[in-house]
C-alpha cells in the first residue's frame, strides 16, 4: 500500500466497497430505490449476463454488480438493496446510504414504481439531498396505465430538477432514454439542480447551526447540510460511518487488494 | 502518517461527537421525515393523474376493514374459527372409516400370526406397538391434516397472511421486539423450526434472539391435530348436540389466542429484563390480493405440509412405539418401567394436574410433538386396559378410565402449547444462535412458563372446589 493511493478518490470503492474496476475511465452508477419496483429488472436489462454477485465487505447484504457499454465508455452498475429510506433503520439503508454518500457513484439511478408514486418519491428526495448526480427512472409505466394511473413526467422533471425517464423495463422499454440521461450525468454533460425538501424553521435554524460548526473541517468531503440532519436526530450510524470511510479508520474490511489503478486525477 | 492528519482526524471525530445530539430526538426526526413525506405528497398529487380504477379501491377499501383497529382482531379471530370448525366436521367421518379399516387389518394380522405360532414378544411389538401406534397417527391425523393445511394454504395464497402480521407488527412493536417477529410467529405456525430459521430476517440481534426464544410457544402442524382431537373429544361434548363442532373450533381458536398473548407477554418480558433495548422500525409492503391457484395449493399442502408431517410422525412413531413397549413389558423388581418411571413422575405431575403417564408421554415425544398423544395412548393400554381404540370416543373412553377430567384435557393442551421445543428446533436454534447458553434457555423457559400456568390453574380450580 503506498501513500498515493490514499489520495486517489476511486480507490475507496475497492477497499470499503469491493468494487474493483477494469479501466480507470470506467464509471460506476449505482442502483437505488423501493423494493419490489423491477430494479433487478432494470439491473438485468442494462447489464445481460455481465454480472458478477458478492457481499458488502462486514456485511451479510448481497451486492450484485454488472457491466454495460454505452456510446464509447464502460459502466459498472451497483445494484443497492432495495430499501423505503435512507434513513439507516436497517443494515439495507445503511449500506445502500453508505454506498451514495461515500461510495460517491458517478451518477445514481432511483426506480420507482408509477402506481405508487408518492411512497416511491421519499427514497428520491432522501437520495437527492446527498447527491446530485441522479437519474429518475419512473418503471412500471404499463402497469399504472393499467390502473388507469397517469405520471406528467415533463412536469416531475421540472419539479424535481433532475432528469426523468419513463420505463417499462420487462419489455426493454425506455432503457435506451435511461442510459443516455445516465451518460450525460456520469460524464458531467448534463447538470441538475434537485429540489431540496425545506424543513419547518427550527430544523432549518438547528441546521445553519450546525453546519456553520462543520463547515470547516469537513469542507468538501460531506455535505454539511446532510451530515447536519442526521447528528440533530441523534443517528449514531454516521459517526460510524463517517470514521470508517472519511476519516479511514475501518477496522472491520476484509481485503484491501494493494494495487492502486489510478493516478491522481 | 503526519501528524497534523492525525490531529485533524480527531478534530473531525469530537466536533461530530459533540455535536450529535446525544438523546435521540424522536420528535425531531419525526418532523424531519414528515417534512419528506409532505413533500413527496404534494409533488405526486401534481404530476399524478388518477383514472377512475375501481380494482384498486376495492382493494383498499378491503385492507382498511381487514387491517382496521377495531375489525382486524375479530376478523382474525373468525376465520379462525372457520378453519378449525371446516377441519374438525370435515374429518369426522374419514378418522372413523380410516381406524375402522386399520382394525379390521389387524385382526387379520392377529390370526394371521397366531397361525403362524409366532412369539409372543414378537407379537407384542409389532402388533399393538408398531402396527397400531401407526394406525393410530395415520387415522387421527391424516383427515385433519388433509383438510386443515389447504384451508391455511389457501388464505396464505389469498394474501391474508401478511395483513394478519400487519394487525400484530402493532403489538410487537408495543412489546418492545421488532414487528417482523409478527411474520415469524406467523411461519411458527406452520413448523417451529422453520419459524426460527424465519427470524434471520430480524437484523438485530437482540430483537432476532427473543423471536427465536418465543416462536415455539405457537402451535405447530405437528401440535394442531393433538389439540383439535382433544377438543373435539372433552370440550365438545360440553355443549349440546349440534353445537359440539362448533364449541371445539372455538375453543382451539382461544388458545392460539392464548398462545400469541403468551409470546407478547413474554417477549415484552425479555426486552425489559435480559434483553433491553428499543424496537427498531421497519415498513411492512401489503402485497395485493391474488387470485389462489387451487392446483398449487393442494399440491403443497397435500405433498409439502401433510405429507412431510405425517412422515415424520411415522417415522418417529415407529420406534417409539417399541420402546414404549418394551418400558411397558420389562418388569425391574414386580412393576414395569414405564411405571416406574411413572409413578417417579406422578408427585410432581399431579401438583400441576397432569399424570406421570402425561410428563413421560411429553419426554419420550421431544423427537416430534406429532406423536405425544399416541404415545400416551399406548402407556394407558400397555397398562392393561387393552380396549379396542376403532374410534374416537373411545379414546375419550380411555382417558376417562385413566382418571381424566375436564381439568387434565384443559391441562394437557395448555402443556402441548408452553414446553420444551422438539428436538429438531431446538437443533435450529443452536445452530442459529450458536449459543448453548440460550439454547439451554429456550428449553427452560417455555417448559417453566407451562408449570406455571399450569400450577396456577389446577390448584385454583382446586381451592374452589370445581373438580
Amino acid at each position: 500500500m503506498n501513500s498515493t493511493c490514499r489520495s486517489c478518490p476511486k480507490t475507496a470503492l475497492n477497499q470499503n466497497f469491493n468494487i474493483k474496476l477494469k479501466s480507470y475511465d470506467e464509471f460506476i452508477i449505482a442502483l437505488a430505490g423501493n423494493p419490489n419496483v423491477g430494479k433487478s429488472t432494470v439491473f438485468n436489462a442494462l447489464t445481460g449476463l455481465k454480472q458478477h454477485t458478492g457481499n458488502w465487505p462486514g456485511k451479510t447484504v448481497s451486492n450484485a454488480r454488472g457491466n454495460y457499454r454505452y456510446k464509447d465508455k464502460r459502466f459498472t452498475l451497483v445494484d443497492l438493496p432495495g430499501t423505503y429510506s435512507l434513513l439507516a433503520n436497517s443494515v439495507e439503508e445503511q449500506v445502500a446510504r453508505d454506498f451514495i454518500c461515500f461510495g460517491k457513484p458517478d451518477a445514481t439511478i432511483v426506480v420507482a414504481d408509477a402506481t405508487c408514486l408518492e411512497r416511491n418519491l421519499n427514497i428520491v428526495l432522501q437520495i437527492m439531498e446527498l447527491t446530485d448526480k441522479v437519474v429518475l427512472c419512473i418503471n412500471l409505466m404499463d402497469e399504472a396505465k393499467r390502473k388507469g394511473i397517469l405520471v406528467d413526467i415533463e412536469k416531475l422533471k421540472r419539479k424535481l430538477g433532475i432528469p426523468v425517464v419513463a420505463t417499462i423495463a420487462r419489455k426493454g422499454e425506455g432503457l435506451d432514454n435511461l442510459m443516455d440521461k445516465t451518460y450525460n450525468i456520469a460524464l458531467g454533460l448534463e447538470t441538475t439542480s434537485p429540489k431540496q425538501v425545506q424543513y419547518p424553521k427550527v430544523i432549518e435554524d438547528k441546521i445553519d447551526k450546525i453546519s456553520k460548526q462543520l463547515q470547516n473541517t469537513l469542507k468538501d468531503k460531506l455535505n454539511t447540510r446532510w451530515v447536519a440532519l442526521r447528528l440533530m436526530e441523534g443517528d449514531t450510524t454516521i459517526l460510524e460511518s463517517i470514521g470508517m470511510f472519511v476519516l479511514d479508520k475501518k477496522d472491520t474490511y476484509i481485503e484491501r487488494e494493494g494495487t492502486c489503478i489510478y493516478g491522481y486525477q | 502518517m503526519d501528524i497534523s492528519k492525525n490531529r485533524d482526524e480527531y478534530n473531525i471525530t469530537e466536533l461530530l461527537k459533540n455535536t450529535l445530539d446525544r438523546e435521540k430526538n424522536e420528535q425531531l426526526k419525526d418532523l424531519i421525515v414528515s417534512s419528506i413525506y409532505a413533500e413527496a405528497e404534494e409533488i405526486a398529487t401534481d404530476v399524478v393523474v388518477k383514472g377512475g380504477s375501481k380494482k384498486k379501491d376495492w382493494d383498499k377499501k378491503l385492507d382498511d376493514i381487514l387491517t382496521s383497529r377495531y375489525t382486524g382482531f375479530p376478523i382474525m379471530f373468525l376465520l379462525l374459527g372457520v378453519v378449525f370448525w371446516i377441519t374438525i366436521i370435515g374429518s369426522n367421518l374419514p378418522s372413523e372409516m380410516l381406524s375402522n379399516l386399520f382394525f379390521k387389518i389387524e385382526d387379520h394380522l392377529t390370526i394371521w400370526f397366531m397361525s403362524l405360532n409366532a412369539p409372543r414378544w414378537l407379537y407384542g411389538i409389532l402388533i399393538p406397538g408398531i402396527y397400531r401406534t401407526l394406525a393410530w397417527v395415520v387415522s387421527v391425523m391424516l383427515p385433519p391434516m388433509a383438510i386443515f393445511f389447504p384451508l391455511f394454504t389457501f388464505l396464505e395464497d389469498l394474501g391474508y397472511l401478511p395483513r394478519v402480521a400487519f394487525n400484530l407488527d402493532r403489538l410487537f412493536k408495543k412489546a418492545g421486539t421488532h414487528g417482523k417477529q409478527s411474520l415469524t410467529m406467523s411461519m411458527g405456525f406452520g413448523c417451529n423450526a422453520a419459524g426460527i430459521i424465519a427470524c434471520r430476517i430480524i437484523e438485530s440481534p437482540r430483537e432476532r434472539l427473543i423471536a427465536m426464544l418465543t416462536n415455539n410457544f405457537v402451535p405447530c402442524n405437528g401440535r394442531f391435530p393433538t389439540l383439535i382431537a382433544l377438543s373435539t373429544i372433552f370440550l365438545g361434548g360440553l355443549a349440546a348436540g349440534q353445537f359440539i363442532n362448533l364449541t371445539a373450533s372455538l375453543f382451539v381458536s382461544i388458545l392460539v389466542i392464548a398462545s400469541i398473548i403468551v409470546t407478547l407477554a413474554i417477549s415484552w418480558l425479555l426486552s425489559k429484563t435480559w434483553l433491553k433495548g428499543v424496537p427498531s422500525s421497519f415498513t411492512l409492503e401489503l402485497p395485493p390480493y391474488r387470485k389462489p391457484q387451487f392446483g398449487r395449493i393442494l399440491y403443497t399442502s397435500i405433498i409439502d405440509r401433510t405429507i412431510f408431517v405425517l412422515g415424520r410422525a411415522v417415522a418417529i412413531a415407529a420406534p417409539a412405539g417399541v420402546i414404549i413397549w418394551l418400558l411397558a413389558n420389562i418388569n425391574v423388581s414386580g412393576d414395569s418401567i414405564l411405571n416406574h418411571s411413572a409413578a417417579f413422575l406422578q408427585p410432581f405431575a399431579n401438583l400441576i394436574g397432569l399424570d406421570g403417564f402425561i410428563l413421560m408421554a411429553f419426554i419420550l415425544g421431544f423427537p416430534a410433538n406429532e406423536i405425544v398423544l399416541p404415545i400416551l395412548i399406548m402407556s394407558y393400554m400397555a397398562e392393561g386396559a387393552m380396549l379396542e381404540l376403532n374410534n374416537i370416543q373411545a379414546m375419550k373412553e380411555l382417558f376417562v378410565a385413566n382418571g381424566w377430567t375436564w381439568l387434565t384435557t384443559l391441562n394437557f393442551m395448555l402443556f402441548t402449547l408452553f414446553h420444551f421445543p422438539c428436538g429438531t428446533t431446538l437443533w435450529t436454534i443452536k445452530k442459529e444462535s450458536g449459543s448453548n447458553k440460550w439454547t439451554l434457555f429456550s428449553a427452560v423457559m417455555p417448559t417453566v412458563v407451562g408449570v406455571i400456568i399450569l400450577f396456577t390453574i389446577t390448584q385454583s380450580v382446586r381451592l374452589l372446589g370445581l373438580v
